[in-house]
């Protein structure tokens, strides 16, 4: 009902085509856009938007990036954490060499000092895949981790790199004085037209030479996809993708990180939120960001909210355990991921109220 | 088919909920007292490094609460929030908190220390890192809202060196001699090295670093074989959680002599050298802080806190190291906020109060005494320039089973620190574009 079809004719080949090919995806979109851009702000407070949303944002864009690497193309990547950590350095260093330089140019060109990075660490991946590959970017996170600890000049010579002050049109929107609601609006704005990009990237020729090399790469090749050029493009973008994250996160959350900030564990974290979302979904990229930021906040706080007089660390010991016990049972109930479900949803609406 | 359904319910809800949350967390204000949050890690890979600490605060501040009904009058009323070490944690229980009037905070890890410091300026909220943290923050005109008194690592370093001096027979005496230093390969463990690096420059020896990768600092066996072969005369060592008790294994399983290796005070727990227990003997830390529970406020605690309801303090804990600097951690917030009591009259003081208090601080002998802490630690006098307040450190040997007071209080090389201090503090301060004018205007 709510999701029929019906009515809906397609008569030329732009609307068959279209991004969102169904008026109600149209206007829940419209509603998300309007909640994102408009009622989020305007109603949230300092805490939730620094908090929750810039966290979930520039997570969303790690994990997005991931996607394309690991559930478009299907080279598995244990190196999201070190893309990002190039990201956060590199923009740190371009923000104090150039103080002149616009904050937008510096987020952009971090993100393709780490897709360049991305490009030398992809190489690999011709020749191998599966759980070899993920060793071999376990390589690139660990150097990437030991280069920024041992060599001085990247961070400085100072224990942690800073998100330095910057302002756009005006605005106060990096470093530890600007509002979080200016923070609130780069972050969103970075996410909305790079999420856009990748929705639009992976619906076009090099989208489907992504899903051919994932689904078989010996017949991609036959059919006349390059193996090496569109792995390393999955690569590049993949990085890029992580490594303006990693400056998001730097100048819009930390405001000053140590470098091991951005160890392994990130990377894990990251890799969950794909698998958790869904492979191969930039819905689901969002839903597993979502997931995995929100739901311990939730449950930490849940107690308090409540009125349970527990001390924090038993709190803290439930929000693990809940946590953990939710992950399992997501993956049980629905392997391909929390996008996989909302479709379920989706088709279930379709019939609703008189499914047969 | 229900149990997804009901997944696909609770996944709505959960979504909802998370929505619905945003309007709640607006300023909860703690009701009729001074809300001190502790950012405490009772779990987490460093969870026994972070109880007793947090058993320390928890217990002081109850010891407040209930013998005097808080302090001049007004009930504190104290918050744990759980980090487990982590600095995305730490830094959502300091948003979350501080929206309810917090008057300080005590993040008791480099990293969340690192992340908050940026926001005091705006938030206009004290930062306690007593003895770790970010040591040029001892500039009070750079950053005026971050104390790390009584003393930092670069004092501490130039005590370490002073020490070995007197024991050689004089700092002229060290030219030609070898210091290492065994340190976490991390940006705190390499904290000193500018300073050492420094005074091998001025007083002729020779400085060597033995770095220990945080990832491998449980199996250090190549860096000891390393330092047996290199025989250097002294040992320095700036290491934090299992490194510690792995690096005293390995110094008595090479022979080291135990009592030319100097710990920095965080690798100077009880946990740290009993495993290797009397092989140890001779083993040097510094410290700022008594050990042992022989004051008098350890009778108030045992009369009023410990073992009651509402502290996890086991009875073997008290007295212990890390459990003392939690405790006396709790004595400089509480004396602060007499301080600014003082000045602002009794009641629930704000942040910026609470950094007038820090910065007018005065525990002197007399005072001490009148806390029942007679000599626990070095008066502390801080000023608006000066966030160290103290400086001197002592060094405490291991006997075996238990700590004991090496050395009298020794003065560091202020004339070496202190432009160290402020020249890294500039720099940071360009960098950063803050003001460094802060205790002029």
């Amino acid at each position: 009902m709510l999701y029929r079809e019906a009515g809906q004719f397609k008569t030329n080949y732009v609307a068959d085509q279209a991004i969102f090919p169904i008026r109600q995806d149209r206007i829940g979109m419209a509603i998300v856009l309007l909640f994102a851009w408009v009622i989020i702000p305007a109603f949230g407070t300092d805490y939730f938007l620094e908090i929750i949303m810039i966290n979930f944002l520039f997570f969303s864009l790690a994990a997005i990036g991931l996607n394309i690497l690991t559930g478009y193309t299907g080279l598995i990547s244990l190196g999201t954490g070190g893309f990002m950590a190039v990201g956060a350095v590199a923009s740190y260093k371009l923000a104090v060499i150039f103080p002149d330089l616009n904050i937008i140019l510096v987020f952009l060109l971090s993100g393709l000092i780490a897709a360049a990075v991305g490009i030398v660490f992809g190489l690999p991946s011709l020749r191998i895949k599966g759980f070899y590959l993920a060793v071999a970017t376990l390589a690139a996170q660990f150097f990437l981790d030991w280069l920024f600890l041992r060599f001085d000049w990247f961070t400085n010579s100072s224990t942690a790199i800073e998100g330095v002050p910057k302002t756009l049109f005006g605005f106060l929107v990096t470093g530890p004085d600007a509002s979080p609601f200016a923070k609130y609006y780069v972050a969103l704005g970075f996410v909305t037209v790079f999420a856009l990009i990748a929705k639009n990237l992976v619906r076009s020729a090099i989208g489907r030479a992504w899903m051919a090399i994932r689904d078989m790469d010996i017949a991609a090749e036959i059919i006349g996809i390059r193996p090496l050029p569109t792995k390393l493009l999955a690569f590049a973008i993949s990085a890029f993708y992580s490594g303006v994250a990693g400056s998001l996160m730097l100048f819009l959350f930390y405001d000053s990180a140590e470098p091991d900030l951005f160890d392994i564990n990130l990377s894990f974290k990251v890799l969950f939120m794909v698998i958790i979302g869904g492979l191969g979904s930039i819905l689901g990229s969002f839903m597993g960001a979502a997931f995995i930021v929100m739901i311990p906040i939730l449950l930490t706080l849940a107690p308090d909210l409540l009125g349970l007089p527990i001390s924090s660390d038993l709190a803290k010991h439930l929000e693990f355990m809940i946590f953990g016990a939710l992950i399992i049972f997501f993956l049980i109930v629905e392997p391909n991921g929390l996008a996989r479900l909302w479709q379920i949803t989706k088709e279930k609406l379709r019939l609703w109220p008189f499914p047969y | 088919m229900t149990v997804k359904r009901f997944t696909l319910a609770a996944a709505v809800a959960a979504v909802a909920g998370t929505t619905a949350l945003g309007g709640f967390l607006t300023t909860a204000h703690a009701e009729d007292g001074i809300y001190v949050p502790l950012l405490t890690y009772r779990t987490g890979a460093f969870a026994d490094s972070g109880t007793p600490i947090a058993n320390g605060m928890s217990d002081y501040f109850a010891l407040l609460n209930k013998r005097d009904g808080g302090i001049n009058g007004v009930k504190l009323v104290v918050e744990e929030c759980e980090t487990g070490y982590k600095t995305d944690v730490g830094v959502e229980c300091y948003e979350r908190t501080k929206t309810k009037g917090a008057v300080v905070y005590n993040p008791y890890s480099t990293g969340i220390t690192n992340a908050i410091i940026p926001k005091t300026n705006g938030d206009k909220i004290p930062v306690l890192s007593m003895g770790y943290g970010l040591t040029p923050a001892a500039d009070g005109n750079v950053f005026p809202w971050v104390f790390n008194l009584p003393t930092t690592y670069w004092s501490q370093a130039s005590v370490f060196v002073k020490y070995v001096g007197d024991q050689e027979g004089g700092l002229d005496k060290l030219k030609g001699k070898t210091i290492g230093l065994i340190h976490l390969d991390h940006p705190y463990g390499k904290e000193p090295i500018p300073t050492l690096e420094a005074l091998a420059e001025t007083h002729g020896f020779d400085f060597v670093t033995y770095p220990v990768p945080p990832k491998t600092m449980q199996d250090q066996r190549s860096t000891w074989e390393k330092i047996d072969s290199d025989e250097p005369d002294w040992l320095f060592m700036w290491g934090w959680g299992a490194m510690n008790p792995t690096a005293v294994k390995g110094a008595v399983d090479v022979d080291f002599p135990m009592d030319r290796f100097i710990g920095v005070w965080w690798s100077g727990n009880e946990s740290d050298v009993r495993d290797a227990g009397k092989k140890a003997t001779g083993y040097l830390a510094g410290d700022f802080h008594g050990v042992g529970d022989g004051w008098p406020v350890f009778d108030a605690l045992r009369e009023h806190v410990i073992g009651k309801d509402g502290s996890q303090t086991p009875e073997s804990m008290v007295g212990e190291t890390l459990y003392n600097r939690g405790l006396f951690n709790a004595v400089v917030v509480g004396e602060a906020i007499r301080t600014a009591m003082g000045k602002y009259g009794d009641r629930p003081i704000t942040g910026e109060e609470m950094r007038w208090g820090l910065e007018n601080i005065v525990l002197d002998k007399a005072r001490l005494d009148a806390l029942g802490l007679a000599g626990f630690t070095n008066p502390i006098n801080v000023t608006c320039a000066d966030h160290e307040g103290s400086h001197p450190v002592y060094l405490k040997k291991w006997d075996g089973d238990k700590w004991e007071k090496s050395t009298d209080w020794i003065e560091p090389m202020k004339d070496v620190v202190r432009p160290l201090i402020e020249e890294e503090a500039a720099k940071i301060a360009a960098e950063r574009g803050l003001a460094t004018n802060a205790c002029s205007s």
